[in-house]
């Protein structure tokens, strides 16, 4: 296993998952786990700050941190708010993060699993992000 | 302006979102995914905790301290769209901005949100209410009056930014949730501002 190539699990892109429900974004997080296995950074959230429907930027902050990989990290969303408010984590993020975090226009649970078997595999930041958007409708 | 004054304005915006939760809930359960007015009351609960700390800085930091909170504790895109419009108004205005300082900022602002929501007017969103309350601050008209008539003029609109867009024509014939909030705020911000005077 460990002979195949020298990247440590953290070498490759992180994977955050963004839902407005907290179970949604588990969910996928798990079907990711169970098909990808432990090879990527992963980390999810869901839910407003007062724990309904929604999301939160603190949140999503706590979980860019935890799937913090030098490579980058490729985020997952699901409807408008998920997108909106990763963004505005993204912008605040130190400078030195924040060229390498991008927002998938893909599917959250197509988009997370095809973003982590790529990820997997040591790809960039970008190709991860690319194959994500290959999902999506035109 | 002074600290009574920024105090009474966070009291009037907090009050206005408490007052209209339910009805900002109810719009937005017609066309969006029901959830503006807790968003909106649980942010500005946030403030209004806060309004201590808040209202004791010059109007820019304020601002930029209220964007900040709106952002952390909306819960929905509202969040980032507020709170970027009140951090721009932060960085455009000094401490104590005139009428047409803050038509000014509000143009810059107008900017900001447009890039963070990816919209533009006539799409059925706030700013379809941020534009002629910039324009009634340039030409010395009322913005309540300029505010109400433009959140009224949603109504007919299709939406094409937003959770509300997914319906296509079944958005026509509800007022925009985010242009009635909009409205709101203009309206508090106004009396405030006049009983404070």
């Amino acid at each position: 296993m460990s002979g195949q190539n020298k990247r440590e699990p953290n070498g490759n892109v992180g994977i955050v998952i963004v839902s407005h429900s907290p179970d949604v974004a588990k969910g996928t997080a798990e079907m990711v786990r169970q098909m990808v296995g432990e090879e990527v950074p992963l980390a999810f959230c869901g839910g407003n700050p007062d724990g309904g429907l929604g999301t939160s930027v603190e949140a999503i902050l706590a979980a860019i941190d935890r799937a913090w990989s030098d490579a980058g990290v490729a985020i997952l969303v699901d409807l408008g708010g998920a997108e909106t408010n990763s963004e505005m984590a993204i912008e605040m993020q130190p400078e030195e993060r924040a060229g390498k975090i991008v927002v998938c226009n893909a599917p959250i649970v197509e988009g997370a699993v095809i973003a982590a078997t790529e990820a997997s595999g040591g790809a960039s930041l970008d190709t991860v992000r690319r194959t994500a958007e290959e999902l999506s409708p035109a | 302006m002074d600290e009574t004054k920024r105090r009474a304005l966070i009291i009037a915006m907090a009050k206005s979102m408490t007052d209209h939760a339910e009805e900002l809930t109810a719009l937005d359960q017609a066309i969006g995914d029901g959830d503006h007015g807790l968003n909106m009351k649980r942010g500005f609960d946030a403030v209004q905790a806060d309004k201590d700390v808040i209202a004791g800085k010059a109007l820019p930091d304020a601002l930029k301290a209220l964007g900040t909170t709106l952002v952390m504790k909306v819960g929905g895109a509202s969040g980032p769209l507020y709170g970027t419009l009140a951090m721009a108004l932060g960085k455009e205005l000094s401490a104590d901005p005139s009428r047409a300082d803050l038509a000014r900022a509000l143009r810059s602002a107008i900017v900001a949100v447009k890039a963070r929501g990816k919209s533009e007017s006539g799409q059925k969103t706030m700013l379809d209410v941020l534009e002629p309350v910039a324009a009634a601050l340039e030409t010395g008209a009322d913005p309540v009056a300029a505010a109400d008539a433009a959140a009224e003029a949603t109504v007919p609109m299709k939406a094409i930014r937003g959770r509300a867009s997914f319906l296509g024509d079944r958005s026509i014939g509800h007022m925009d949730p985010g242009a009635r909030s909009s409205a709101l705020l203009v309206a508090a911000i106004s009396k405030a501002l006049d009983t404070t005077a």
